[in-house]
């Protein structure tokens, strides 16, 4: 294999699709809250709470979009919890989102040795399966890169549209929005700050929850300690890399994906001239370098991180 | 509801609060155990003989807070100053990388040369790598929470690459560890027949020292008004930039020697599972202590008592080790609530 054709192999697209899937997710997740002024630093947690619960649920006899919803509800919760804490009581939302990371990756760790008390191989469920769409599907080249792929990869893709949609066109994005701009002016809507921003975070987290169960029932089959690896911390890159926009998020996701997918195969095309370890860097580097990048032309939210009380004065 | 301020703050209140919140994290975890079929007085008697109940257990669990104690005041130095470095676990093995180039036979000297010089090289090491987060920081307001974290996988992976590379040990028989340190650089033990080393003297003057730095200096005076309000202490002609700096610099160096204690101390070389969480854990750390660096001792020895004690609590009945870090959470999550309702009172309307 050739480096160029690196770039026209199917497989390549469609695993960049693959990859960006969950951080889509994720992402998206972060970016809702953060667009309600709190940052969620628990979602590294969460999305490993939703690749364990959504897996498990599956595993445990449910169906496979049983699954999803349930790491969804499970995700809200921990939001919730994450709301409690920054939104109503006003602690440091850095914190208390690194709290939650720990509490939640800790006990998704624990229930599933509770359950699985003995397994050094991890049992493995029937996942996702690619969706087979007449005509398209077998078109040479694009079926293969952009129409085989599981429900769930194509749910990632609509939810940018939606989210698009809901945040700049519908009542309560609009109240979202300002609950991260300028809460004080929503309060004088009588829009209740707090219920907008406890709202935003649990949709945000479920959407987190949900891209953790991407890597367990559609992306692999199994559940392992330690799978999210970070990628929890990579969405937060990419919410800023996006300056805050779905859209851009989007393309963030993708070239990132893009990165990755080519990292994997440029590894084998180096063939051991570089070591395997400088490759694996190549992500995180990147989203480092995205930030630096982005870091002039950012605009965050006004009030992301200020917490707000009741009858507060600006 | 509202939250209203409270008019004095009361020294009994300060103490109680931690320690109710830390009782009611162990209740909530009784209910895991539970679920364990385990009994809960059985399970929590086994976790604190594990940790405190013998000469062999309390030397571990000290041996433990050690890490603790340099990681903990790594991150209350830094979000003090409300500097998120989140990066101690890189830091650390930074620190370790620094004891094994240095320490491994390049350069001879006497213990109590070495010893010194060695913890100086993981300080300067472990601020090194937190140089380029602070840098982006200051210069273009890149976030240094994303960084930090971020710079923990690189340096973990780059850890790796030396270690079955360059320097990887000849006589580790094919196991990705490096060359051991030099019996000059080995920390001597405190206790005989224990692993407790003279690490955990150093780490409590640490935390002294900081203690004195942050309240009786000027430069403890500035990190702590740029902390609560970066814009007055830019008024009052503090400038943010130089004090970030030095901040990064302290909590990136108490977090290097952090690596210094475990390779030169505990492990006697540096392997790719040095370090257990520890710049993680020492976040809890931390918080439970509310960032005081006192505190931090305190904290530390508790937590590296939950970390031993649920080691032998899980080998004496069947509890998932995980339990720990579930605990450890619990902990953080209520204390930090505790610590809300000593300042503030709840006015239900």
């Amino acid at each position: 294999m050739d480096w160029l054709e690196l770039f026209i192999s199917a497989g390549f697209w469609a695993a960049m699709l693959r990859i960006a899937a969950p951080l889509i997710f994720g992402t998206i997740g972060e970016l809702v809250c953060e667009r309600a002024g709190v940052l969620n630093l628990g979602i590294e947690g969460i999305m490993t709470m939703g690749a364990m619960t959504g897996w498990m649920w599956v595993f445990q006899g449910g169906s496979l979009w049983g699954g999803v919803m349930f790491a969804a509800f499970v995700g809200a919760m921990f939001g919730l919890l994450h709301a409690i804490f920054v939104v109503h009581l006003g602690l440091s939302q850095h914190v208390s989102g690194i709290g939650i990371t720990l509490l939640a990756s800790s006990l998704s760790y624990f229930v599933f040795r509770m359950i699985l008390p003995d397994s050094t191989t991890p049992p493995k469920i029937t996942p996702f399966q690619p969706i087979n769409i007449p005509g398209l599907s077998d078109l040479p080249f694009f079926g293969e890169a952009f129409f085989s792929h599981t429900p769930l990869t194509y749910l990632a893709l609509a939810i940018i549209p939606v989210a698009i949609y809901c945040i700049y066109r519908t009542p309560v994005g609009r109240a979202v929005r300002m609950a991260g701009e300028n809460p004080v002016a929503l309060e004088a809507q009588g829009i209740d700050v707090l219920h907008i921003r406890t709202g935003a975070v649990m949709v945000g987290s479920a959407l987190m929850a949900i891209g953790g169960a991407y890597l367990t029932i559609s992306a692999f089959d199994a559940f392992f300690f330690g799978m999210i690896n970070g990628r929890g911390w990579i969405c937060i890159a990419l919410v800023i890399f996006a300056s805050w926009k779905p859209g851009r998020a989007l393309f963030g996701a993708l070239l990132f994906a893009g990165l990755d997918a080519f990292q994997v195969r440029a590894q084998q095309l180096a063939g051991g001239a570089i070591p395997y370890q400088f490759f694996l860097m190549l992500p995180y580097l990147l989203s480092i370098g995205a930030m630096i990048v982005i870091s002039k032309s950012m605009r965050y939210p006004k009030a992301l991180l200020v917490p707000f009380r009741r009858g507060d004065r600006i | 509801m509202q939250l209203e301020p409270r008019e004095n703050i009361s020294i009994s209140r300060v103490i109680l609060a931690p320690l109710t919140a830390i009782l009611a994290a162990f209740v909530i975890c009784s209910a895991l155990i539970l679920w364990t079929g385990e009994s809960v007085f059985e399970a929590y008697g086994h976790l604190f003989k594990g940790a405190f109940g013998s000469r062999f257990a309390i030397s571990e669990t000290l041996n433990r807070a050690t890490p603790l104690i340099f990681t903990g005041l790594a991150a209350a130095v830094a979000f003090r100053a409300k500097f998120w470095n989140i990066g101690a676990e890189g830091q650390l093995y930074f620190g370790a990388l620094a004891a094994t180039v240095l320490g491994a036979g390049v350069i001879t000297m006497p213990s109590i040369l070495m010893i010194p010089f060695l913890f100086l090289a993981g300080a300067i090491a472990g601020g090194l790598a937190l140089l380029g987060p602070v840098f982006l920081k200051t210069t273009l307001k890149v976030d240094e929470v994303v960084t930090t974290l971020l710079l923990n996988f690189v340096i973990l992976l780059f850890v790796n690459y030396l270690l079955e590379g360059p320097l990887k040990d000849p006589m580790s028989m094919g196991w990705p560890q490096a060359a051991a340190i030099i019996d000059e650089g080995v920390l001597p033990a405190l206790l005989p027949r224990t692993r407790l080393h003279i690490g955990f003297v150093v780490a409590l003057s640490a935390a002294v020292m900081i203690w004195a730095l942050m309240r009786y200096t000027i430069w403890g005076y500035e990190i702590r008004a740029v902390g609560a309000n970066a814009n007055a202490a830019r008024f009052a002609g503090i400038s943010i930039n130089r004090t970030v700096m030095l901040v990064a610099m302290l909590s990136g160096g108490l977090a290097g020697m952090a690596g210094i204690t475990e390779t030169a101390g505990t492990k006697g070389y540096l392997t790719l599972d040095l370090s257990p969480g520890f710049g993680y854990s020492g976040i809890a750390v931390a918080m439970l202590a509310n960032l005081h660096p006192l505190g931090v001792i305190v904290s530390a020895i508790f937590l590296a008592g939950i970390y031993v004690g649920s080691d032998s609590m899980s080998r004496a009945v069947n509890i998932p080790t995980y339990i720990s870090d579930v605990m450890v959470a619990l902990c953080v999550l209520s204390v930090l609530v505790s610590l809300l309702f000593v300042k503030y009172r709840v006015r239900w309307k």
